[in-house]
């Protein structure tokens, strides 16, 4: 019985032990982040050092850098909120009305989110070019309003199956309109759900890289984009590099574990809960 | 009478049609949107692989009916690049589920600092993609200063340059690192899913540890396992930024995969032609895969209205 327990004991350190090995190189990019560039090159890496901001001064007011933040916050925004007003009634009628197709209908729409970007880039970039939407904003919420839209579906469909038809049905028998039903119905039954698809949104949005290396340059290039430009020997500089990328994850991260709990339903498209 | 309702609307009095109707025709707008944004774009490409259009030379633009095809069975890069891709998304797979299944049963257990515990193992998966591969390949891998390196050499061990050295296995490295926390979710999930009581019962009967794994916890989380792997495999065919930002597909083509193949195809020789025949082969493997995972989840659901 006690060795059993004793066994119980070192699984759990054990699990932690793994947890912080796992997250150790992030912890040290974030430590490395408010170092001078010269302990940051310090081995044995320094735990205690005199932190300095100086990276962050440096990283924010880089050429570009708050344009590309801006740019990244106003297509993430954009294209959840579009991708929300369009997916949230595609996901009621669905859900409550559902005909004979919808579940065919349902795994179309599974199917466009499943299409590799690889295989459409090149029409998307030749109409881009001539439809002047290249290296635009507007471009850009377009195409991750198509890549939000199948997310949003699923899950919302997945969210509001739970809700019984009955309350539906006898609103309506009371007469409300759509708009009421959405509004004193639909979207506080949902609105966990709705949190956490939005919350699923900004992640894939945020961090998406293949799209906006290949359809922006400079006008409307995300975060994404700038990051990837220390790939070159630029990335010697680990302090300010660790700074502008602490800054750059940290929104997302701090998303992803606010809806942990229901990442695994987004991540499946409802398909485990 | 509701249900009477519900199957046969148009007729039910209670309701006015013309607001029953708005209700059933909201997937609408959804869907025409999807439709130009996805599928006119697979049409156009569809085209364009059929015709020899180049760029750098568009004055010479004819229609080459299936030879695009038939270069990619008979461009000698082709095996390599197939195999890559093979070796990438394969290992990738295999390694992440089985760290992810070691992670989640040692999750699936009461104990103090676990919340804790699965947040900390989530984050990789959160992280920026770019900004994984550029931390990893500056500060980890890098043969001068990278914390590998300098922790080997510190213990008497090689100096290695990783990303140079041993291309593939380093990106494989940080995907594993990305999308372990995807399966580990997954399979806790399942696990949780799973009442204790069976365990319990096969202990009693006198199962081991192993045998309790082996014939009930994997029977049990094979659809979930199913549904991790599909999954995955469709994301991982789809990766492009780390392999940009550690080796832009070199040494040579010793880390291309046919999503960065059809990527220099495209924007570094802007061969539209041929990468579009590629990207059809693309699409038509992603598809192969997603049909594969349709079934499976789809089965469950209907496995869980009849238990239900």
């Amino acid at each position: 019985m006690t060795s059993r327990k004793l066994g119980g004991h070192f699984l759990s350190v054990m699990t932690v032990v793994i947890a912080i090995v796992v997250f150790f190189p992030i912890l040290w990019m974030v430590l490395t982040s408010f170092k001078t560039e010269a302990d940051a090159f310090v081995y044995p890496p320094l735990v205690v050092f005199q932190p300095t901001l100086e990276n962050y001064n440096i990283a924010l007011a880089q050429s570009g850098y708050f344009r590309q933040l801006a740019n990244t916050l106003a297509i993430t925004g954009f294209s959840t909120a579009v991708a929300l007003l369009l997916g949230v009634p595609a996901a009621y009628t669905l859900a409550f009305h559902p005909t004979k197709r919808s579940n065919f209908t349902l795994m179309w729409i599974m199917s466009t989110r499943m299409l590799p970007p690889v295989g459409v880039i090149v029409p998307l970039y030749v109409i881009f070019q001539n439809l002047d939407l290249f290296d635009t904003h507007f471009g850009m919420i377009l195409l991750y309003t198509a890549m939000n839209l199948p997310l949003v579906i699923w899950m919302m469909h997945s969210f509001l199956s739970d809700i019984p038809y009955e309350i539906l049905e006898a609103s309506q028998i009371d007469g409300v309109t759509l708009i009421q039903e959405f509004r004193y119905i639909i979207v506080p039954l949902a609105l966990p759900g709705l949190m956490a698809t939005i919350l699923l949104c900004f992640i894939f949005t945020w961090n998406e890289f293949f799209l906006a290396f290949n359809l922006t340059i400079t006008k409307a290039a995300p975060l994404s984009v700038f990051i990837a430009s220390f790939k070159t020997s630029e990335g010697l500089f680990w302090a300010k590099m660790s700074a502008a990328a602490t800054i750059t994850a940290l929104p997302v991260v701090i998303a992803g574990w606010v809806s942990q709990n229901s990442l695994v339903r987004g991540l499946t498209a409802g398909a485990v809960k | 009478m509701s249900t009477l309702q519900n199957s046969a609307p148009t007729t039910g009095t209670a309701r006015p049609p013309n607001r029953s109707y708005l209700r059933q025709k909201l997937a609408r707008p959804a869907i025409l949107y999807l439709i130009v944004l996805t599928q006119i774009p697979v049409v156009f490409t569809l085209i364009y692989s059929f015709s020899n259009w180049n760029l750098l030379r568009p004055d010479r633009t004819r229609f080459v009916a299936f030879q695009n095809f038939v270069d990619f069975f008979t461009n000698p890069d082709m095996p390599v690049i197939i195999r890559n891709t093979l070796v990438f998304s394969l290992s990738i797979v295999m390694f992440s589920l089985i760290f992810g299944m070691m992670l989640a049963l040692l999750l699936n257990r009461q104990f103090r600092g676990r919340g804790i515990a699965r947040t900390l193992l989530i984050t990789p998966f959160l992280i920026m993609p770019t900004v994984s591969a550029v931390m990893w390949k500056n500060m980890l891998f890098n043969p001068a200063f990278g914390l590998i390196s300098s922790f080997l050499v510190s213990v008497g061990g090689p100096r290695i340059d990783w990303i140079n050295t041993y291309p593939m296995f380093s990106i494989i490295v940080i995907v594993t690192w990305e999308w372990t926390p995807f399966m580990m979710l997954i399979l806790l999930a399942g696990l949780q899913s799973l009442s204790q009581e069976y365990i319990e019962a096969a202990q009693i009967d006198g199962a081991g540890p192993i045998e309790i794994f082996l014939y009930i916890i994997v029977p049990h989380l094979r659809r979930y396992i199913e549904i991790g792997v599909l999954l995955e495999v469709l994301f991982v065919l789809n990766i492009f930024g780390e392999i940009f930002v550690t080796t832009t597909g070199g040494p040579a083509i010793d880390t291309t995969t046919l999503t960065f193949d059809i990527y220099k195809e495209a924007f570094l020789r802007w061969n539209i032609g041929r990468s579009s025949a590629y990207g059809v082969f693309a699409v038509i493997l992603a598809n192969i895969v997603t049909i594969v995972f349709l079934r499976i989840t789809r089965s469950g659901t209907q496995q869980n209205k009849e238990a239900a």
